[in-house]
């Protein structure tokens, strides 16, 4: 970086000159909105989102909590085949296989958490799974937790998630963390 | 012998040889299902072809006897044309389910597909479905489908246990391999089938959905189970430890050896690992007074026993050690039994009742070293040293391994010989009546934990190596005892096992001419197999091992 000059080192220029730049793009903006306001089309002002009432439309494309598949029965599709667990780079999905009663199914998740603190959301389970057992589709960003436990999620919790609504709404509350449950 | 030429390659066989042997002493790999070498010859499979100058068509590789000038070529476009149908003829009606079978990645289907197939699947109907999950004995579990009917299985049952449990019943596609009716399959070999099945069509129901296979790691070791030795691999799980509830060892392989087990081993070797990660292993030196036990650090520990050492006359102490441990173990106890003087040393413990033994790998002695601590002088019995402790001759013993009162022992002397010594020492790798009843307990690493060496019944030496760290703060019998000769004053000068080796090939004439690169994969007989041990030594020889050799 070059050294500064004289009027980069005197400061009070610059900062005016700063000033300037905000309270420009403060008055176009009010401008605009007014305009806007008194129904002129074809102007817009910058926009603030009032999250969390308001939201941004989500891509359908958009990889958010992990939910996994029930069948009919409500028992989880996963035979826990472990390929999932084998391909995720952050090792955060834990998986205990046991035997299915129905000699058709070869085996069932006993234990099936996801570490959600660990986890990159890369979506490498949710391809590499033969079942499409799990899927990432409940639109559900906020999930946080006092406690690395916490952000433990079991398979009772991820089978109770519904997939996200048209616009991309969760429709699933935000499932409590262990650590915050009474 | 033959000599004949494969793939271009010349090569010179015995006569007799078959062309998957012939084809493989060229380095040239015939893929095949049915063929094992330790087998008879079914044909069953039809994918060992290979072309044969001079004949009209593929030949089966496993069935034609290597010929003089015989021109074997194994990648003609024939030849590829041929295993890749033959590929997609075993998948017919297999169900594809890799995913949940455990055999995936170590499975021939996948393998050979891999290899020879890579055909578009043409197969619309649906599929002979037939019985899964079927248990067929204790340690063997079936599915129907997925088998591609090689016939293995029936021919091991047939030839090498000679039990015929299993058989293939129907026919055509509906053919399945199936128990004799009133049959189980639980001769003493019978997970075998397990390993040479190569598919997923028999599995094993001990590691059935505990690991998958791609989360083993192995390391070559023998069969801590008896006196025979067999070649093993032991698969650990260090991957995932929260599969199989956080047990480490996952299951056991034989390993060819020829000289030894072949390619086979007996199921209580197989599944005796369970003490490795059992409950009751133990972890720290621990310090028992007046009932209740509390853990120590290894520096009081050792400082008990070379306390011991240093005070007392050596008349008054004792030692029995364990034909379990390690050649090398028993070597550095000899060491610090010879610098000190101590005479009252055993090594055999009569057992309640006597093992099961067969004339093919099981032997009575159940073992891995009794040969060996004879060998190092512990060849003694038990008794004579808790006699000497009956007595009030000794005021110190140190007890390695053994569970005195489990054994044939009365109850009675043991606990009358151990309320006469002042300090009983235990060191071992599992909690039991002795431990609980000894003052000091010094934890000690199981086979799978470290390395060393054991002397089968047959004076063959046999590496076995690490496979997982020592749970807790277990050592190595030979580290625990260097650390007493090191507190007083004296050196081991070991830092790993294989220098203890290098020591006891100079010291014991028996082991002369070895080293650990000698040894190998499949270990060497020793110089004088059973010759006269140690000068000195002066110990019976033990039954077990007197009767076998």
């Amino acid at each position: 970086m070059s050294p500064m000059n004289f009027r980069q080192r005197f400061y009070l220029v610059e900062v005016l000159a700063g000033l300037g730049l905000t309270a420009a793009h403060f008055f176009r903006n009010m401008g605009r909105h007014t305009a806007r306001a008194l129904g002129r089309k074809g102007t817009s002002g910058a926009v603030t989102i009032q999250y969390p009432e308001e939201r941004r439309p989500y891509s359908p494309r958009l990889r958010s909590l992990h939910r996994l598949v029930r069948r009919e029965d409500g028992s989880p599709r996963c035979v826990a085949c472990m390929m999932c667990e084998t391909v995720c780079p952050a090792h955060c999905i834990y998986i205990v296989a046991d035997e299915h009663p129905n000699p058709e199914i070869e085996k069932v998740p006993r234990r099936f958490d996801i570490d959600l603190g660990k986890c990159v959301f890369c979506g490498y389970c949710v391809e590499a799974c033969p079942e499409d057992a799990i899927r990432m589709d409940t639109g559900i960003l906020e999930f946080s937790s006092y406690s690395r436990g916490g952000m433990i999620y079991t398979k009772e919790m991820l089978l109770s998630l519904e997939p996200a609504d048209v616009s991309g709404r969760p429709r699933s509350p935000i499932p409590l963390p262990a650590d915050r449950r009474a | 012998m033959a000599k004949l030429t494969v793939n271009g390659k010349e090569v010179e066989v015995p006569a007799g040889t078959n062309l998957i042997e012939a084809a493989r002493a060229a380095g040239v790999e015939v893929p095949h299902y049915c063929y094992h070498p330790g087998l008879s010859i079914a044909g069953q499979c039809r994918l060992c072809m290979v072309d044969i100058e001079k004949t009209p068509r593929p030949t089966i590789a496993c069935n034609t006897v290597a010929a003089d000038g015989m021109v074997v070529n194994t990648e003609t476009d024939r030849v590829r044309e041929t295993r890749k149908s033959i590929m997609e003829f075993h998948l017919i009606n297999h169900p594809l389910d890799c995913p949940v079978c455990d055999q995936a990645g170590e499975c021939w289907l996948q393998i050979y597909y891999m290899k020879h197939g890579l055909y578009d699947p043409r197969m619309k109907d649906e599929k002979v479905h037939k019985p899964k999950a079927v248990p067929l004995g204790p340690h063997v579990i079936l599915d129907a489908e997925r088998c591609i009917l090689c016939s293995r299985c029936v021919r091991f049952c047939d030839e090498i246990t000679a039990t015929g449990e299993l058989g293939i019943f129907e026919r055509g596609d509906h053919s399945e391999i199936g128990l004799f009716p009133g049959r189980e399959l639980d001769n003493k070999y019978s997970a075998n089938v397990v390993d040479i099945c190569p598919v997923g069509a028999l599995t094993d129901r001990d590691f059935r959905f505990q690991v998958r296979v791609w989360y083993l790691d192995t390391a070559k070791s023998i069969c801590p189970g008896c006196a025979r030795g067999c070649n093993i691999e032991v698969h650990v799980n260090r991957r995932r430890p929260h599969h199989a509830e956080g047990r480490r060892v996952a299951r056991l392989k034989p390993r060819f050896n020829a000289e030894v087990n072949k390619w086979w081993i007996c199921d209580a070797g197989r599944y005796g690992f369970g003490f490795v990660d059992a409950p009751d292993r133990l972890l720290t030196p621990a310090q028992r007074e007046g009932g209740s036990s509390t853990d120590v650090t290894w520096e009081l520990g050792i400082a008990a026993v070379a306390g011991a050492l240093r005070r007392l006359p050596p008349e008054q102490l004792g030692v029995i050690a364990s034909p379990k441990m390690a050649n090398e173990d028993l070597f550095a106890l000899r060491r610090l039994l010879d610098l000190h003087g101590i005479s009252q040393a055993a090594g055999r413990v009569p057992t309640r009742v006597p093992g099961d033994e067969d004339d093919f790998l099981i032997r009575a002695d159940k073992n891995p070293n009794s040969l060996g601590a004879e060998l190092m002088g512990f060849g003694g019995d038990a008794r004579t040293v808790l006699e000497a402790a009956r007595a009030r001759r000794l005021k110190f013993l140190w007890v390695f391994g053994h569970d005195l009162l489990a054994s044939a022992l009365s109850e009675r002397d043991v606990l009358e010989a151990f309320r006469a010594v002042e300090t009983v020492v235990f060191t071992g790798s599992n909690a039991n009546w002795t431990s609980a009843h000894a003052h000091w307990v010094l934890p000690a690493a199981a086979w799978a934990e470290r390395e060393g060496t054991y002397t089968n019944f047959e004076g063959r030496v046999q590496r076995f190596r690490t496979a997982i760290e020592p749970l807790g703060q277990a050592l190595a019998e030979w580290e625990i005892v260097g650390r007493v000769m090191a507190s007083l004053g004296q050196t081991l000068s070991a830092t790993r096992a294989e220098h203890l080796f290098r020591q006891l090939v100079e010291a014991v004439p028996a082991f002369a001419g070895l080293s650990y690169p000698l040894l190998g994969d499949t270990g060497s007989p020793l110089a004088a197999a059973g010759a006269a041990g140690r000068p000195g030594a002066g110990a019976p020889p033990s039954e077990a091992t007197s009767s076998s050799c």
